[in-house]
């Protein structure tokens, strides 16, 4: 025990916790949950600190006894050993005071769960599904149903591969952010298309896996407006680091006027099913549609990844009978991580599939019309 | 401290053998098969065989093995007392994987089936009504459920039977009635095997005429896994059964000392206690 | 405790080692170990097993630590990254830690009862050679079309539905690994219940052996269970059955709570022997006897049964109901007393001993120290709410390490350190446990201590990339983890020094200790307790 070596890795070993403390007060080294914004956001914050002070406060008496016992009861100071083995009092003592411990936590705990789960009377309900890898969201009820649109990841490859300097909100930053007005109770249903996500804002102290044929449902009012982020916390497959959620809190007005934005703009997109494309726009608009959805696992020459996701170029299925191919994309392929791709609209189908019968090697020079998805859709 | 000898004073330890080893290796083969084989590797299939080849072979011998060594007195009491702890728990273990099983069963009939068929779940399956059987939401092909009255019935009585005969043949092994032994262990072993053609010809009412499949959803997942599961088990005593009649063909076991002959006994109970419980959760209610 | 009477222990003149190759001894080379019926032997090979996989999956650890050394992909693709994730936590959990603990109940048990050996002496060689088999399945798993597992070590119906062969490769390494636990656990029962020395009554059993018994029991339990949910996720994958999906009226939810039926219970698996090793080695090094020796009995045994009814807490995200989670939430922190009792009755034990501090007793006061983080974490863990802000982030992470690496593989070194002299004869090298100690210690923390900032500031598990305000505290925690890795060779080299020879060890090299191993002569005779000792 005396050995130098001994000494001074004790030495640094309380250095380095020192100065662990030391820098703890910046950004990059924030030691606590992030500010909360929601009600239950804050209740539990609060009762992480009680917890964690309480087992401060337990661990300092527990092992200030150790301690002392390890500084004065060692044989090399000459204490002779004693030869108790047991005492029912001070046993029966320090079982029953960790009970009450316990439940002076559990308390507090009980009443956040029961107002967690209280999903009742929202003023907006939408639904969230998780996709690999990225998130659709519907409104359903309230102001700005029947808007829908899908949240991906905008940050570049470039950045993730070092080949670009990374922005300030690296890997937590989407093209399309969640809207929601601020003080409105929003009731989130969530569900998954192919496997389990999970759907965490920590601000709000909302997270709820996405099960894929259930709904399950969540709830938080915001407090302050403002840009709140968080991600998928449910291993989803490949790109589960990559399926970043934002949810953009405004003042009602604000909000009034994104949802009148995105009605015009669903009414300007809204495209006659039976219009005619040529293959230029097709394959312009598929290849788009394929960098959203499908080059995640097919890779953007197509060949995908041997052994885990099939190669487009050269398939049998993209240079075979259209109805397979269609089918492939709508329905996927169970028990594989060929999704159904169902809520795509027609136009981007017919675009992606294509773009796939006519990229890379693959020159069938067919055309796909959206009216022809529309049809197999039926 | 020779092992040898035939003493049975002290603990009877093995020597050195190269049974667990020949095991090790068959399993081998047959995990790399399976996993072959299941993902339509040609060379699994081979890899399959040569493992059943050795693990056969090493089952035969190794209990061939023990045998002998029983019959060479080597057993004292306190390993025959080893052998009742290990059967047990075995057997306790087995309970486990069924209650695996029933278990996936209660929690689909009762939780999932139901919940897939509340309010909130209507946005993905609008017209699900929820009632057992079922073949899920998702899952269109018809199929008819499989009723407890007829065959079911008939292998619930054989099963007991079996039973019966089962401790017939305890009792006439204890009195060293040696005559009846042999002829209620026959009884017991053709009644388990009239169980499975009886399970084999259910099967192939329920493929042909039911619709009824693995690919049936919750209803068929749970029959398919539960009863074969079961027949597997079943086949497994009738063999076990088909082994210790030999050996009392051959003389083996005292009306003493005859542990090999009452823990596949017990096995045969345990099977028997399993149909019960399948005849009442999958086929009554 | 256990007062010895009897010393015939090393019958019959069998006072040389295990280079007696003698008519007595077994065959030699490699035909020795593969058809050994020898406790010692096979504990041995188990000890030597988990030390492969430790180090395996260590480096499957360093490889992830690596990626995460800064933001941004630099080592590994992400398809590659979750196969090491998963590999690494099922070669650590089944690899590593649990054959750890099954050599040292192949050694320790018949010694500490005393009896000749196990009760199913060939059954012992077939538990320890499942193993190999089952190893290779998994690792060889990286080669195949679409490499490993890649769902994690809970593999999570649908994804593990969707992966490739590794996949199901894994399922039968599982299969396998599940049946020589279950035979593994029931000669342990058997042994315990039915080879004490004469004398040697339940209640004045070594606490190991206890801890020992009561994880075999466990195993018993919930190991079929594994058994069960990996071939319903077969039949899924591979023969349409609906267990683990919604459309045929099944639940992926359902997956999670077979799984967890077993894998709560898992973790108690792994850290009940850890408290028997640790209240081995206290009262040995403070030369006092274990305070509370029926309260640590009735405590282990409380820990198992409430672990049976606790696992639901990881799924406290997946929405259940309120009823369920509070329920779960409750039993869960209930855990907390038994296992306050057993910190506390270890701190009783060092007060007012006498205590010296070679390496064993070290590591035990380490194990005691970061085990209680680890188990506030976990206290932490359960109280819902919280668990909502931390599930599937690095504070889980932090928790787990704590209990496992700290608290497992602590153990496990403490307990190698205290019986190596008895096992080999020789005493191993003071300093450089003591520096393997210090290096662990200090560089186990800088690893895992600052996981919990990032836990709790937002970083999810199961990544290979993160956001920039977790970059600095992800590098320490990369140094951390190579520094840990580096001390661990240490560790190899004392064994293999000690193995090779050194001051020749006495029969009793630990003043204080109390149990029957330590009457037998060192090294111990090729068998020992031929002839039981009786126990006053
Ligand atoms: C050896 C393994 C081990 C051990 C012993 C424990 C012990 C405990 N664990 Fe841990 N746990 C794991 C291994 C282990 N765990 C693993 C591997 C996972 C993650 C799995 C995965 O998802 O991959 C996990 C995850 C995990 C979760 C889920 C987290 C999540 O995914 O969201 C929870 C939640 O409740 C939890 C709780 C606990 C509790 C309450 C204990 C208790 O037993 C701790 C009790 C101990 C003490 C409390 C300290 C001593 C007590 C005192 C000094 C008395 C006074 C104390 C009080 C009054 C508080 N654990
Ligand atoms: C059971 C015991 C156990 C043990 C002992 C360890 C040991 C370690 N683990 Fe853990 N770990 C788990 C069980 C364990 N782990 C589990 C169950 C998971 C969850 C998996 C999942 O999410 O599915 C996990 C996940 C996990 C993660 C999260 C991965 C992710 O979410 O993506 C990380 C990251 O830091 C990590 C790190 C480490 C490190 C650095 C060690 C170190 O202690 C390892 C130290 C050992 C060595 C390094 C090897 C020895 C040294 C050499 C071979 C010499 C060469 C060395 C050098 C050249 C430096 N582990
Ligand atoms: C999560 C990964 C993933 C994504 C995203 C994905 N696919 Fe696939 N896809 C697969 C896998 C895996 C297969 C192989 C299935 C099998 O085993 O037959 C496949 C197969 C296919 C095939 C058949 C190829 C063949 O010859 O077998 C087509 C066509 C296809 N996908 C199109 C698409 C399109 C279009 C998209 C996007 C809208 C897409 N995929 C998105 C994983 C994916
Ligand atoms: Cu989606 Cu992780
Ligand atoms: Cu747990």
């Amino acid at each position: 025990m005396s050995s130098k070596v001994t000494a001074t890795l004790l030495g640094l070993l309380g250095l380095a916790f020192y100065s662990g403390m030391g820098i703890a007060a910046g950004d990059p080294y924030q030691l606590n949950f992030q500010e909360p914004q929601s009600i239950i956001a804050r209740e539990t914050y609060d009762q992480h600190i009680v917890a964690m002070w309480v087992c401060v406060g337990i661990f300092v008496v527990v092992f200030g006894a150790m301690l002392y016992s390890l500084i004065y009861h060692r044989k090399s100071v000459g204490y002779k050993a004693a030869n108790f083995h047991h005492s029912t009092t001070v046993e029966i003592i320090w079982t029953i005071i960790p009970f009450f411990i316990l439940i002076g936590m559990a308390y507090p705990a009980t009443k956040t769960i029961i107002a967690m789960k209280d999903t009742s009377s929202p003023d907006i309900t939408v639904k969230v599904t998780g996709y690999q890898w990225q998130w659709g969201y519907d409104y359903l009820v309230g102001e700005g149903s029947g808007i829908s649109f899908i949240s991906k990841t905008s940050t570049p490859l470039s950045q993730i591969y070092n080949k670009e300097a990374k922005g300030e909100h690296y890997l937590l930053e989407v093209d399309n952010p969640l809207v929601v007005p601020v003080g409105k109770k929003v009731r989130l249903l969530i569900t998954a298309n192919d496997v389990l996500h999970a759907w965490w804002v920590p601000a709000f102290a909302v997270k709820q896996d996405a099960i894929p044929g259930f709904i399950r449902d969540a709830w938080f009012t915001a407090d302050k407006v403002g840009t709140y982020r968080g991600s998928c916390v449910e291993l989803c497959g490949k790109d589960h680091a990559f399926m970043p959620i934002v949810v953009e809190v405004m003042e009602p007005a604000k909000y009034a006027q994104w949802v009148a934005e995105q009605k015009a703009k669903t009414a300007k997109t809204t495209i006659d099913v039976n219009k005619v494309f040529t293959m230029d726009e097709l394959k312009a608009e598929g290849e788009k549609v394929y960098a959203g959805n499908c080059v995640a696992c097919h890779q953007a020459n197509g060949k995908g990844i041997p052994g885990a996701f099939a190669a487009l170029d050269g398939s049998n299925i993209a240079n075979g009978p259209i109805e397979e191919h269609i089918g492939m994309v709508l329905n996927g392929k169970v028990n594989t991580a060929m999704a159904a791709y169902k809520h795509l609209s027609d136009v981007d189908v017919a675009a992606v599939v294509t773009y796939e019968r006519n990229a890379w090697g693959n020159t069938k020079g067919d055309l796909i019309q959206p009216s022809e998805i529309n049809r197999f859709r039926k | 401290m020779s092992h040898e000898s035939s003493e049975s004073s002290t603990y009877y330890v093995p020597e050195p053998s190269t049974y667990p080893l020949t095991g090790s290796i068959a399993l081998f083969f047959l995990g790399f098969g399976a996993a072959f084989s299941i993902n339509s590797l040609p060379i699994g299939k081979v890899l399959l065989m040569i493992g059943f080849a050795i693990l056969f072979y090493m089952i035969f011998v190794w209990f061939r093995t023990v045998a002998r060594e029983s019959e060479a007195g080597k057993f004292n009491a306190q390993v025959d007392m080893s052998f009742r702890w290990g059967m047990s728990w075995f057997i306790f273990t087995e309970v486990m994987f069924f209650a695996a099983f029933f278990g996936a069963l209660y929690y689909m009939r009762v939780l999932s089936v139901p919940w897939l068929a509340e309010m909130d779940q209507k946005i993905l399956w609008p017209d699900f009504t929820g009632e057992w059987p079922t073949a899920g939401p998702g899952v269109h092909e018809k199929f008819t459920s499989m009723g407890p009255w007829g065959l079911p019935a008939i292998n619930t009585a054989l099963l007991l039977t079996s039973g019966v005969t089962c401790t017939w043949a305890h009792w006439a092994l204890k009195l060293n009635k040696r005559g009846q032994l042999n002829l209620s262990l026959f009884l017991t072993i053709a009644l388990g095997i009239t169980f499975l053609a009886c399970q084999i010809y259910e099967y192939g009412h329920a493929y042909s005429e039911l619709n009824l499949k693995m690919t049936s959803g919750a209803y068929g997942s749970t029959f398919y896994m539960l009863t074969g599961f079961h027949g597997f088990h079943v086949t497994c005593g009738t063999i076990m059964l088909i082994v210790i009649l030999c050996r009392c063909l051959s003389g083996h076991f005292t009306p003493e000392h005859h542990f090999g002959f009452e823990g596949v006994a017990w096995y045969w109970h345990f099977v028997d206690v399993v149909w019960l419980g399948l005849f009442i959760f999958v086929y009554l209610i | 405790m256990a007062a010895v009477h009897d010393d015939h222990g090393q019958a019959h003149g069998h006072d040389h080692g295990h280079d007696d190759h003698g008519h007595h001894g077994p065959p030699s080379g490699f035909m020795r170990w593969a058809t050994t019926t020898n406790h010692k032997d096979i504990g041995t090979m188990y000890l030597w097993f988990s030390f492969a996989m430790f180090l395996s999956g260590g480096v499957m650890a360093l490889m992830i630590r690596a990626e995460l050394f800064q933001p941004g992909m630099q080592l590994l693709e992400p398809e590659f990254f979750n196969q090491l994730t998963t590999m690494h936590g099922l070669v650590m959990v089944f690899g590593a830690i649990m054959p750890a603990f099954v050599g040292f109940a192949n050694w320790q048990v018949p010694l500490m009862i005393g009896a000749p050996d196990m009760a199913f002496a060939r059954m012992n060689n077939w538990s320890f050679w499942l193993l190999p088999p089952a190893a290779l399945l998994l690792m060889s798993s990286f080669l195949v079309p679409g490499g490993a597992a890649a769902g994690g070590w809970t593999f999570y119906p649908p994804l593990s539905v969707q992966m490739g062969m590794g996949m199901d490769m894994m399922i039968f390494a599982v299969h396998i690994l599940g049946a020589s636990s279950i035979m593994g656990s029931i000669n342990i029962i058997t042994t315990i219940l039915n080879m004490r020395a004469p004398g040697m009554s339940l209640m004045k059993m070594p606490l190991f052996v206890w801890t020992w018994l009561i994880t075999a029991y466990l195993l018993v339990l919930v190991m079929p269970v594994l058994a069960g949910t990996v071939t319903m996720l077969l039949t899924d994958r591979h023969f349409g059955t609906s267990f683990f999906n919604a459309a045929g009226g099944g639940d992926p939810i359902m997956f999670q709570h077979i799984f967890w039926f077993f894998g709560h219970p898992e973790v108690y698996i792994m850290i009940l022997p850890a408290f028997g090793i640790v209240s081995e080695i206290i009262p040995t090094f403070a030369r006092k006897p274990l305070f509370g020796y029926s309260s640590m009995v009735y405590a282990t045994a409380s820990i198992a049964i409430l672990s049976c009814i606790v696992w639901a807490h990881h799924m406290f995200t997946v929405g259940m109901p309120a009823t369920a989670q509070l329920f779960f939430m409750y039993a869960t922190m209930l855990i907390a007393i038994p296992t306050g009792v057993k910190v506390f009755n270890w701190t009783a034990t060092m007060w007012r001993g006498s205590m010296t501090f070679e390496t064993p007793m070290l590591f035990a006061i380490g194990f005691i120290f970061l085990f209680t983080i680890g188990g506030f974490s976990g206290v932490i863990c359960a109280i819902v709410p919280i668990d909502v802000q931390v599930q599937e982030t690095y504070y889980v992470i932090a928790h787990f390490h704590y209990v496992l690496v700290s608290g497992a593989l602590f153990s496990i070194f403490g307990g190698t350190y205290y019986w190596l002299p008895k096992w080999t004869g020789h005493m191993y090298d003071e300093s450089l446990g003591k520096l393997h100690f210090w290096m662990s210690f200090f560089f186990f923390n800088v690893t895992f201590f600052v996981q919990h900032f990032l836990g709790l500031a937002g970083m999810p598990r199961r990544v290979p990339d993160y956001a920039l305000q977790f970059a600095d505290f992800n590098m320490i925690s990369s140094i951390g983890a190579f520094g840990f890795g580096l001390s661990q060779l240490i560790f190899l080299f004392v064994i293999i020094k000690c193995i090779r020879g050194g001051e020749k060890a006495p029969a009793k090299p630990w003043e204080g200790s109390t149990t029957l191993e330590w009457d037998l002569p060192a090294p111990l005779p090729y068998h020992s307790w031929t002839t039981p000792p009786v126990v006053k």
